[in-house]
């Protein structure tokens, strides 16, 4: 397999980008420091070229009937135009091929899926679509990045078209329009994977790379995937292949709350599965680690939970904002949200405190 | 690109090595070594006192990314440790050939130096 690059690759070697290849993607991983990123993140406002996930537009008379058939959330739900929706898709059995946003349009929807899925969920939907009057538009031409901190906003608006700037400015958070002729390509969405503020903009290939330019003329640091990682993993949001994978029922990787079980006649992919999971107790749960001590969790380490059995650390991490361990773990439904485990570090068993997620919300430790 | 001071001695697996005046040999992790490690945040040292065999894990170095450990490259006894260092990781960072040092060793046998890596060696080494 050939690597794969974006619009922004030039852009990423000028700012002395270290690349690394991502589900097939030449990426940055870092500028510099992960820990500076991190921390502009944080406390400022940084941007991330996620040009390698894939964009859909979903249009046609049915689209709203596939989409209720094929996600397990509902986009009934969607009541207004530009509402954005975060969903797992199930197989039958009820694991996860993915997990999306979809957002409302004045046209149908459109989806953002994982770049390393996207094949996959293509192909899946494509089957799934055949008994709808439904269109898939792949949007391999469009580019994304993401703007994201507690200035980020404020600083997109310097450089945007300055029509544009009320409107960015009104976006209520998880939601994103088309700006300007929808043919045009440009989508800006207050979304992100950070759990800080900020957008995601959509736009086409051909005008990224000046995009990115004006950005960074306003002060907005180019970040890596290292940081995105950190990021997400203080905010305490999944990462596909990671937290939750085809194996992996959305019941046990922290998704119970995107799965509309009501209406209960609506019949989505992988709904029956659940429901017989629910029936007879769900097994597995996810919870968060913290280790404020010394050393740091990583994913694969074995969970022990004294009397109740053994869990998985699912994504582990050193906290920036935090300054120590943090993790997400696959553990005994059982397991008390106050428990202490103990997780083998390198030889050594170590006491780790369960909690509730997320780590990090807006700058700030959230956990008790 | 990774520096590699020429008055140094490496080990394939990234320590540097440096004989001081009075027989003692300070000895760190490469500047490469740092690169391929990431942002380092915790580090662990042996202790003074501590007799260590050659290619012995003395200590672990732990980034954001990955932990790894640190090997005695040469046998002898810990005489000094860098508790600067365990305060600020981050050191390993920017300074590896200087306040990052990690701990010196009495050796057992001084001469065993003379068949480590010379920095051109090492650079060879790593495809530099």
């Amino acid at each position: 397999m050939t690597t794969k690059t974006t619009p922004l690759y030039e852009s990423h070697l000028a700012a002395n980008a270290k690349m690394v290849d991502f589900a097939g993607w030449l990426m940055p991983i870092h500028y510099g420091s992960q820990l500076k990123e991190h921390e502009i993140v944080r406390t400022d406002a940084g941007m991330f070229d996620v040009s390698h996930m894939c964009v859909l537009d979903i249009v046609g008379s049915e689209a709203k009937a596939f989409l209720r058939f094929l996600l397990a959330n509902d986009v009934e739900k969607l009541s207004t135009e530009g509402k954005a929706l975060y969903s797992g898709m199930l197989t039958p059995e009820g694991t996860v091929i993915d997990d999306l946003i979809v957002y409302l349009t004045h046209y149908g929807y459109r989806m953002v899926v994982n770049a390393g899925t996207a094949d996959k969920d293509i192909a899946w939907m494509l089957k799934q679509a055949a008994n709808f009057d439904v269109q898939l538009h792949v949007r391999r031409e469009l580019a994304m990045i993401a703007i994201q901190g507690p200035n980020a906003i404020a600083k997109v608006c310097k450089v945007i078209h300055e029509d544009w700037e009320d409107a960015v400015n009104a976006l209520n958070v998880f939601q994103g329009f088309p700006f300007g002729p929808v043919e045009d390509g440009w989508f800006i969405a207050r979304t992100g994977y950070t759990g800080e503020d900020g957008l995601e903009i959509m736009l086409p290939s051909d005008e990224a790379a000046a995009f990115w330019q004006a950005l960074l003329s306003v002060g907005i640091a180019p970040i890596g995937l290292g940081a995105r990682d950190t990021l997400r993993l203080e905010a305490g949001m999944n990462l596909y292949g990671h937290d939750m994978d085809e194996t992996i029922s959305p019941l046990a990787a922290g998704m119970g709350w995107t799965i509309a079980w009501q209406p209960a006649e609506r019949d989505f992919i992988g709904r029956a599965a659940l429901e017989a999971e629910r029936a007879a107790g769900v097994a597995l749960k996810q919870v968060g680690l913290v280790l404020e001590g010394r050393g740091v969790l990583r994913e694969g380490q074995i969970v022990a939970v004294a009397g109740v059995g053994q869990g998985v650390i699912t994504s582990g991490t050193f906290s920036p904002t935090l300054k120590h361990s943090v993790a997400i773990a696959r553990v005994p439904a059982a397991t008390k949200d106050t428990d202490t485990v103990q997780v083998d570090l390198r030889g050594t068993l170590t006491d780790v405190r369960v909690v509730k997620m997320p780590f990090v919300r807006n700058g700030k430790k959230v956990f008790a | 690109m990774s520096h590699i001071p020429a008055e140094l001695k490496y080990v394939n697996s990234h320590e540097w090595l440096r004989l001081e005046a009075d027989g003692t040999v300070t000895i760190g992790i490469t500047d490469h070594a740092q690169e391929l490690l990431g942002d380092i945040v915790f580090v662990e040292l042996p202790q003074v006192g501590d007799e260590l065999a050659a290619d012995a894990t003395a200590g672990v170095v732990e980034s954001v990314k990955a932990a790894s450990d640190v090997y005695a490259p040469i046998a002898g006894e810990v005489v000094a440790v860098n508790e600067a260092l365990v305060d600020a990781p981050e050191l390993a960072n920017t300074e590896p050939y200087g306040a990052a040092w990690f701990f010196r060793v009495k050796p057992a046998d001084a001469s065993v130096l003379d068949g480590l890596m010379t920095a051109e060696q090492y650079a060879k080494e790593i495809g530099v």
